[in-house]
């Protein structure tokens, strides 16, 4: 009979046989993995042909990924380290957030393993993307996805918009205030963010007796039918919501462009700078009551 | 002061204490309104923001309520007599959660959005399965701990189907959902709920106080009742039919509030005399008092939160059910 310990030893030996042989920071990855949403598209963006191998699942969900269709091109992973192990991955990126006991693991059995946190505000997205450029040895792609992205913002903020509040509903009465990507998206559009005027910061709860109060000129929502029913969509049934946001008022937010950061990132600012464009025209007899 | 004047004093008191929490409820929500302005807007026939949030957000809220609350209370009361076992109650033995199953089946699947009287007849669908199957596993003498035992069964089975439905939904917030389905809420309900629910809770109560007289001869026990002439088919066939479509309703629309229905029959069976006909309208209005204060609580206590109304009841409820247990240990001792 083999001991417990010895066992283990005896495992870890061969997991370690079976693991890549020439993991090196240095070199550049050949054989890239990533198990994050939001990770999965920075590489899609930045990896050179070839050198990505798999990204999640996830990222070919069109209701999460802006970047889908291109997923498709890839081996999809759901995040497993026996599945992630048989890869044999040079590099794993993974978010801080998502597959911790698979990041462990797989760090445990010496894979190297590059995580990211999610982005709050566009200058983590451009921090993010640099350092994702760097690690793939792509510095130059990842440089002038940025200057495209701050072209874009300075496009954007560029627009003069008269005083439009928005307020970002989501399902079950979700809101995004001030230290959040969303919000900063709002305000790269030139919009006043009702949230933040509540005095709301991070993500939180919106009721619907205050949004209903506070009528704000422009509502955006993700209520894509695709996903499903659910009582989350409910909302979007309500009487009172019906009311408020008859007309021009609510804007279809897709939540994928939102979820993660990146250029995409900037295609919600422009349909909410669109929809407030959109607004002007009937603003004059929808004034405050 | 005899036992009918005692009786008619107490319905009085929990009459204008409904109607007290009821305005109270009206008052009481996330945006400041100022309650008498809120209260003139309710009947203000202009549209100003206000009276938007008064008629479409509060008033059904309140009279959800107060609906589901009396449903609650009423079939309590008429369970623990037709079952004669006094911890019979929907929660406990598996009619809100089968009752949950059969809403979650006709909103997830789509066919409440293509036909919305969908909702109700599924729940009603489920609840009716429930009571059935605990009327029949509990056998003619109803003893307390076989309609226990298939209540437990019924209703676990019945919550595991409901989170397997939930998590299979493509849609990613069905599995958030689970909670409103398991512990109840009537946050940002609306009139639509209420005309959806409210024709088959008021039909269930029609039949569940019908039975009255047939529940007090049921005291004397089965054989007794019978032969005093009490059709124990139509009895039954009242009985589950009732339980069903008030319970059902209600669930479809509010989701599963537990304890309700066990507490407040027991906390007014000595103010009415054992007089289980006399039990049903006080518990009735017993039932919406408690769950009309529970969701002014919700509000206060929690502002934000979106506190889910089966939490409130399950602290209050869960240790007034076991001192049942304890006292009916020491009985049988």
């Amino acid at each position: 009979m083999i001991s417990g310990w010895c066992r283990r030893f005896l495992v870890a030996g061969l997991l370690w046989a079976a693991s890549p042989a020439g993991i090196s920071a240095a070199e550049t990855p050949r054989r890239v993995v990533s198990m994050n949403v939001c990770t999965d598209q920075m590489a899609m963006l930045l990896a050179d042909k070839g050198q990505l191998y798999s990204v999640s699942y996830l990222a070919a969900d069109a209701s999460t990924s802006a970047l889908a269709d291109d997923a498709k091109r890839y081996v999809l992973n759901h995040g497993l380290a026996e599945e992630i192990f048989l890869m044999k991955p040079d590099l794993v990126i993974a978010g801080t957030y998502t597959t911790r006991t698979t990041v462990d693991l797989l760090k445990r059995l010496g894979f190297v393993v590059e995580e990211f946190a999610p982005e709050v505000s566009i200058a983590e997205v451009r921090t993010n993307l640099r350092r994702m450029g760097k690690i793939l040895g792509r510095q130059q792609r990842a440089d002038a996805l940025v200057a495209a992205m701050d072209a874009e913002i300075a496009r954007l903020q560029a627009m003069n918009l008269s005083e439009v509040e928005l307020a970002l509903y989501y399902a079950n009465g979700f809101t995004f205030g001030s230290g959040t990507l969303v919000a900063d998206i709002v305000g790269i559009a030139g919009l006043e963010n009702l949230a933040e005027r509540l005095g709301i910061s991070g993500t939180g709860k919106l009721s619907l007796e205050a949004l209903v109060l506070a009528r704000p000129d422009l509502i955006a929502v993700d209520a894509s039918p695709d996903r499903g029913p659910a009582l989350a969509r409910q909302t979007f049934d309500h009487p009172a919501f019906r009311a408020i946001s008859a007309g021009h008022r609510s804007v279809q937010l897709d939540s994928r462009y939102t979820i993660c950061g990146g250029p995409f990132t900037l295609i919600a600012a422009g349909i909410l700078q669109q929809a407030a464009m959109t607004l002007g025209g009937v603003k004059p007899d929808m004034g405050k009551r | 002061m005899t036992e009918t004047a005692r009786y008619r004093l107490l319905i009085a008191v929990l009459a204008m204490v409904v109607a007290l929490l009821f305005v109270l409820s009206l008052t009481v929500g996330p945006a400041e309104v100022a309650p008498l302005q809120g209260l003139s807007a309710l009947f203000a026939d202009d549209d100003s923001l206000i009276g938007l949030v008064m008629r479409e957000i509060r008033l059904p809220r309140a009279i959800l309520g107060l609906m589901i609350g009396a449903t609650l209370g009423l079939s309590g009361a008429a369970l623990q007599g037709y079952l004669r076992n006094p911890l019979a109650e929907p929660g406990l033995i598996g009619v809100s959660a089968s009752a949950s199953l059969g809403a979650v089946i006709a909103i997830y699947t789509g066919l409440s959005a293509l036909m919305p009287l969908a909702l109700p007849l599924m729940a009603l669908a489920g609840a009716l399965c429930a009571v059935l199957v605990v009327r029949l596993m509990a056998g003619a003498d109803a003893r307390p701990l076989s309609v226990i035992l298939a209540g437990v069964a019924v209703s676990t089975f019945a919550g595991a189907m409901t989170s397997l439905a939930l998590n299979l939904s493509p849609n990613p917030f069905a599995a958030m959902e689970i909670m409103f389905w398991m512990l109840g809420s009537l946050t940002d309900r609306s009139m639509i709920h209420v005309w959806l629910a409210a024709p088959f809770m008021v039909f269930g109560w029609l039949m569940l106080a019908s039975l009255g007289r047939a529940l007090d001869a049921l005291t004397l026990g089965h054989e007794t009742a019978a032969s005093m002439g009490v059709d124990m088919r139509r009895v039954q066939r009242l009985a589950v039919i009732g339980t069903a479509a008030s319970v059902g309703a209600a669930t479809a629309v509010a989701g599963a509030i537990g304890f309700v229905g066990l507490i407040v029959p027991h906390l007014l069976r000595p103010l009415v005399g054992a007089r289980p006909s006399r039990l049903l309208l006080a518990s009735a209005l017993g039932g919406a008092t408690l769950l009309l204060a529970a969701d002014i609580l919700v509000r206060v206590v929690a502002p934000g939160r979106d506190l889910k109304l089966g939490v409130l009841t399950a602290v209050v409820g869960a240790p007034f059910f076991l001192v049942l247990v304890l006292r009916a240990r020491r009985q049988m001792a």
